[in-house]
């Protein structure tokens, strides 16, 4: 069990590693959404009933969920480059934990995301965003959303296993999340839905996550929605956990 | 073999009351290498002893460190990469699978990597079961597979250390494995910077140190000169002629008939998933027997005639190689022979480019044993 806790913080660093060498990619990794941002804000934002004062306080919890939905999409694309260049086939033939790979792939993009939440806060905070409901609550979102995007990150992994090339990856995630990125309480209040899509939503995960966050940022009910979350997320983590492992050993 | 003093260290220890398990870590604490303890058990070990370690006690103090027993892998329903293969591989030597691409030599060393589990048969490697104790196989052995596996936002000194780390040497000996190993491959210089920037070969040279990293006793080499310039591949056989210097085993696959006949001391062809003959270099050159008549023809439609009016002094008929204008065929005889096949030759008025007799190669062998050349069935990958 040793052997297996230091096999991961192995590859938890290794992988962090590249952040350290080039911190462009955090910044890269933030331009997207802070474009998001920017958008809704400045375009959309002032056609979108949200009943909050500020549509920036509405948008930014929904747009830290999405930039972790999104974060999770470059665990699958980090496996298959891995297995692409050869690296897969080194460390299966050392004696090191099988799950370690996997497991420091996820935890380490699970690290990242802690900085780009932080990122698109610092951002949020320049366009008019303020933490009004204390640091406790604030903590508490975050570490939904790091749970969050794990849960995620492990879904990510299974399809990356499963494909062969980087590009490949990126667009077998991109198909499954932007239909739960936009289906989803991240940019409108599900209530102006057409009903069919309105259903969805309101089954979505990321509307429970993002309902969550919300409540938790701007004081607005919670209700059931963090126990919701924390289902899918353990939900999530049951099914997708094992697949995962399950293709990696089959890799071959 | 004698003795060895670390045999009575441990039959000491055990007397003591202190099993397998502590024995050997208190060593490793000592500064040996699990693969050291190891090795000098799979030579001395008791039948006690071996069981303990998870050793097979049969292969204590025998010569094969790689037994593979009726092994077939398919993938798929039809594709049948192995069909029933076995296998052995003295301990020490350097042996050679030779075979065209698509014959089922990366299968193989697939399976006696871990990386591939055989639908039948047995593997054995350093006395551990790839079925029943793989991670205790792995420790033991070494791959540099077909493609340089390095980390390219990692240094050359980190990629070691990581590779290292985890073989779960401390944080210190795989520092320190890492500079023996920049210095023995000639990449101190470079060793600090990023893997991005390294040439060709020295990526191939970072890749095979790290599969030296935890001084395995057997080595596995997938393709190891593929790609490299003749400088670098004449290099990479005197490394590896040294580590067997120095008591490692070998293994390494190759397309090329020169590399398997200069480098290896035992060699398994093999095609279609199966091996089709074994022996060294001179044996499987004598298989094909007397010496190779060869014949270059100043004209590709004119082989076929040329075929006809030597095959009487062959001992096997004689083969054309359509691309090249080439018919070569085994004579038994020597330089007269010569004589005949240039006077027969004029008589029917045919021209030829050059003629030679020559020991037969190793593509000679494989055109022999298969019927066709080495080359020819790489379209079948």
């Amino acid at each position: 069990m040793n052997q297996t806790l230091s096999d991961i913080l192995v590859m938890t660093k290794r992988n962090l590693t590249k952040y350290k060498r080039i911190p462009q990619l955090l910044v890269f990794s933030t331009i997207q959404p802070v474009m998001f941002l920017l958008l809704f804000t400045y375009v959309f934002g002032g056609a979108i009933k949200t009943g909050t004062t500020n549509y920036i306080f509405y948008l930014l919890p929904g747009i830290l969920v999405q930039t972790v939905l999104f974060g999770a999409m470059q665990t699958g694309i980090g496996l298959v480059d891995d297995v692409s260049k050869g690296m897969i086939e080194r460390f299966r033939s050392l004696p090191m934990a099988r799950s370690a790979v996997l497991a420091g792939r996820t935890i380490s993009d699970m690290i990242r995301n802690v900085f780009v939440i932080f990122l698109m806060v610092a951002v949020g905070y320049i366009i008019g965003f303020r933490i009004e409901h204390g640091w406790f609550n604030f903590m508490g979102a975050v570490l939904i959303m790091l749970a969050f995007g794990f849960a995620f990150s492990w879904v990510s992994a299974t399809i990356g296993l499963a494909v062969k090339t980087p590009e490949t990856a990126q667009v077998a995630g991109l198909i499954w999340v932007f239909p739960l990125a936009f289906g989803s309480s991240i940019f409108v209040p599900i209530e102006s839905m057409s009903k069919g899509i309105r259903v969805f939503a309101e089954h979505n995960p990321i509307t429970y996550v993002v309902d969550t966050v919300r409540g938790l940022l701007l004081g607005t009910p919670i209700g059931n929605n963090l126990w919701y979350s924390l289902i899918w997320i353990t939900a999530i983590m049951i099914v997708f956990v094992p697949l995962a492992i399950n293709r990696y050993r089959k890799i071959s | 073999m004698a003795p060895h003093p670390l045999i009575d260290y441990v039959n000491a220890a055990r007397e003591r009351g202190i099993s397998s398990e502590e024995i050997v870590q208190s060593l490793v604490g000592a500064g040996w290498h699990t693969h050291d303890i190891m090795g000098i058990m799979l030579d001395h070990a008791t039948k006690t002893q071996s069981e303990e370690l998870g050793i097979n006690h049969d292969l204590v103090g025998s010569e094969n460190i790689i037994t593979i027993r009726n092994a077939s892998k398919s993938y798929g329903k039809d594709i049948k990469a192995l069909d029933n293969v076995d296998l052995v591989v003295k301990r020490g030597s350097i042996t050679a699978l030779l075979g065209p691409n698509g014959a089922g030599k990366t299968t193989l060393i697939r399976l006696m990597t871990t990386l591939l589990v055989p639908d039948t048969g047995t593997v054995i490697v350093a006395g551990h079961d790839a079925g029943r104790d793989p991670k205790a196989l792995r420790k033991s052995i070494g791959l540099a597979g077909q493609y340089a596996a390095v980390d390219e936002s990692l240094t050359g000194r980190e990629n070691l250390i990581l590779v290292g780390r985890l073989y779960h040497m401390s944080a210190k000996a795989a520092t320190d494995r890492a500079e023996e190993l920049l210095v023995k491959f000639d990449l101190t210089d470079a060793a600090d910077r990023l893997t991005k920037t390294y040439s060709g070969g020295m990526r191939r040279r970072l890749d095979l140190a790290a599969s030296l990293v935890a001084k395995p006793i057997v080595l596995f080499l997938d393709e190891p000169t593929t790609g490299l310039d003749p400088r670098s591949r004449f290099m990479l056989w005197q490394t590896i002629r040294e580590l067997v210097e120095q008591g490692t085993t070998v293994l390494l696959t190759t397309q090329y008939m020169e590399e398997a006949d200069q480098l290896a001391h035992y060699i398994f062809v093999i095609d279609h998933g199966h091996i089709i003959a074994e022996g060294t270099g001179d044996e499987l050159k004598r298989r094909v027997g007397g010496d190779i008549l060869e014949l270059r023809t100043l004209e590709h439609d004119s082989a076929r005639h040329i075929a006809e009016v030597i095959s009487k002094y062959g001992l096997d008929d004689p083969r054309i190689d359509e691309a090249t204008g080439t018919v070569t065929m085994s004579v038994d005889g020597g330089a007269s022979i010569l004589v005949s096949v240039v006077r027969d030759l004029d008589a029917e008025g045919l021209n030829i480019l050059d003629i030679i007799l020559r020991r037969p190669s190793l593509d000679d062998v494989f055109m022999k044993l298969t019927g066709h050349g080495a080359i020819e069935s790489e379209d079948n990958n």
